[in-house]
């Protein structure tokens, strides 16, 4: 939508306070799924507004709901279709079940190291997840989605999410583990 | 329950998805195998790491204020802002709307069906609380010491506002400030639970015999009286949690 059709024809106030009441409350949220998916600043200001910009254009159709969840979904949309190299389908190799697979068995229990959780660490791992595991992380600890939450999000069945969710902390549990035992983990992308 | 099971399972666990049996299962298997019990511990370790908040990411101010300036502009203006970036006409639309939303208060009762005054005042809870998620406004005084926010109310409220410290059941105090329902300055206390906000409000009175909690736009207002007190708690929290809260509150020690 073009700042002229907006001119043309301006969005009523009462409409507005609606949005500002219903939909703004979930700003940070819009803001954090965006700044993990596309992991730098300006792209992420450039998803939100653009999200935002959108869910005024769609409120009309928002028939009551879980605001968080219409907006999120709008958020995740708007990421892959403007970022194009952000997008599952940029990163097919992603979703191969070798890449998305439970990683083989680490060091054995008994010598089990506590992991490298330090913000810094965590902060690499999670960037270094693939988008669909980085998603469902972000959605589920971040967010504190529910499964549910998070499939009516990403448009994936709950079944999908607990998959992707094991998938993805195990990853992370492999890469934030000692690195003496997780040599050659890190060359995923 | 096998281990590969477990492995996919404790996720179920961990996130609160899983049902009473299969929970039961798991825990058994947990306390048979070593390896998985390993991997639980793990998993439980890496979640409270990704709870930091230092790890969330929250919109920048400059990028909030064009969808929440507060401003009330009377005639929208030509623009030669890029589209993407937002036109400045629907700034101002959103400038006005704002300000619309932000200095009547009452105004927001106003677009539900008509309600009881007491729903009115519950929903100036309500719009309080929403005013005070705006940058700036959630608290006069930050501190998470029930200590150092009750004397801070002293000559600022002609009446003395209880203040629990419900820390040790999840909800940290994390200061308070003061706040105008139906027309009279009232004792808000903010807490949290996780990243949520909890506002308090209070304000000598009586609540109508039993109050039905209240929900608008995703916000849930429990409102409750005791001691000569009238309390109205707000959050964006689920109704449970909301009411667990209420409950620690009511059952929490004063600090007299």
């Amino acid at each position: 939508m073009s700042a002229d059709s907006f001119a043309a024809a301006p969005t009523d106030a009462v409409t507005m306070a609606r949005f500002e009441a219903v939909v703004l409350p979930w700003f940070d949220a819009a803001y954090n799924l965006a700044r993990w998916l596309v992991r730098n600043d300006a792209d992420a200001q450039d998803v939100v507004q653009e999200s935002l910009l959108r869910a005024l254009r769609y409120f009309g159709s928002f028939r009551g709901g879980d605001a968080r969840v219409w907006l999120l979904a709008i958020v995740r949309n708007t990421c892959y279709t403007l970022h194009a190299r952000h997008a599952p389908e940029s990163q097919r190799e992603s979703l191969d079940d070798e890449v998305l697979a439970l990683p083989d068995e680490g060091p054995s229990p008994e010598a089990r190291t506590l992991l490298a959780v330090d913000i810094g660490s965590l902060q690499q791992a999670l960037e270094r997840l693939p988008p669909p595991l980085r998603e469902v992380i972000v959605l589920r600890e971040l967010e504190e989605c529910s499964y549910k939450e998070i499939a009516a999000v990403t448009g994936q069945k709950i079944g999908t999410v607990m998959s992707r969710l094991a998938r993805a902390r195990e990853r992370l549990r492999a890469d934030l583990s000692p690195p003496s035992t997780e040599a050659g983990r890190h060359d995923v992308r | 329950m096998t281990c590969d099971e477990t492995r996919l399972l404790l996720h179920a666990y961990l996130d609160d998805e899983l049902d009473a049996a299969q929970s039961a299962s798991l825990l058994a298997h947990l306390g048979a195998c070593n390896a998985c019990a390993a991997r639980y511990a793990d998993h439980a370790q890496l979640r409270t790491a990704l709870a930091q908040p230092a790890l969330y990411r929250r919109a920048p101010d400059a990028l909030r204020a064009r969808w929440r300036a507060t401003a009330p502009v009377a005639a929208p203006a030509s623009t030669t802002a890029r589209p993407r970036r937002g036109p400045l006409a629907f700034a101002l639309a959103a400038g006005f709307a704002g300000a619309l939303l932000l200095t009547s208060p009452a105004w927001i009762g106003s677009l539900r069906a008509p309600g009881t005054a007491d729903d009115a005042l519950v929903a100036q809870a309500v719009s309080g609380h929403l005013r005070s998620l705006q940058p700036q406004h959630l608290m006069d005084v930050a501190s998470t010491d029930r200590h150092t926010v009750k004397p801070w109310f002293e000559g600022r409220l002609d009446f003395s506002p209880e203040v629990k410290d419900l820390a040790g059941q999840g909800f940290p105090l994390a200061g308070g400030r003061l706040d105008v329902v139906g027309g009279r300055t009232v004792a808000a206390l903010v807490y949290r639970r996780h990243l949520h906000v909890i506002n308090v409000f209070q304000w000598p009175g009586e609540a109508a015999a039993d109050p039905q909690p209240y929900r608008q736009h995703g916000y849930t207002a429990i409102e409750w009286s005791g001691g000569g007190m009238r309390y109205v708690a707000v959050s964006d929290l689920n109704e449970a949690e909301l009411r667990q809260f209420v409950r620690e509150y009511r059952e929490g020690a004063p600090l007299r």
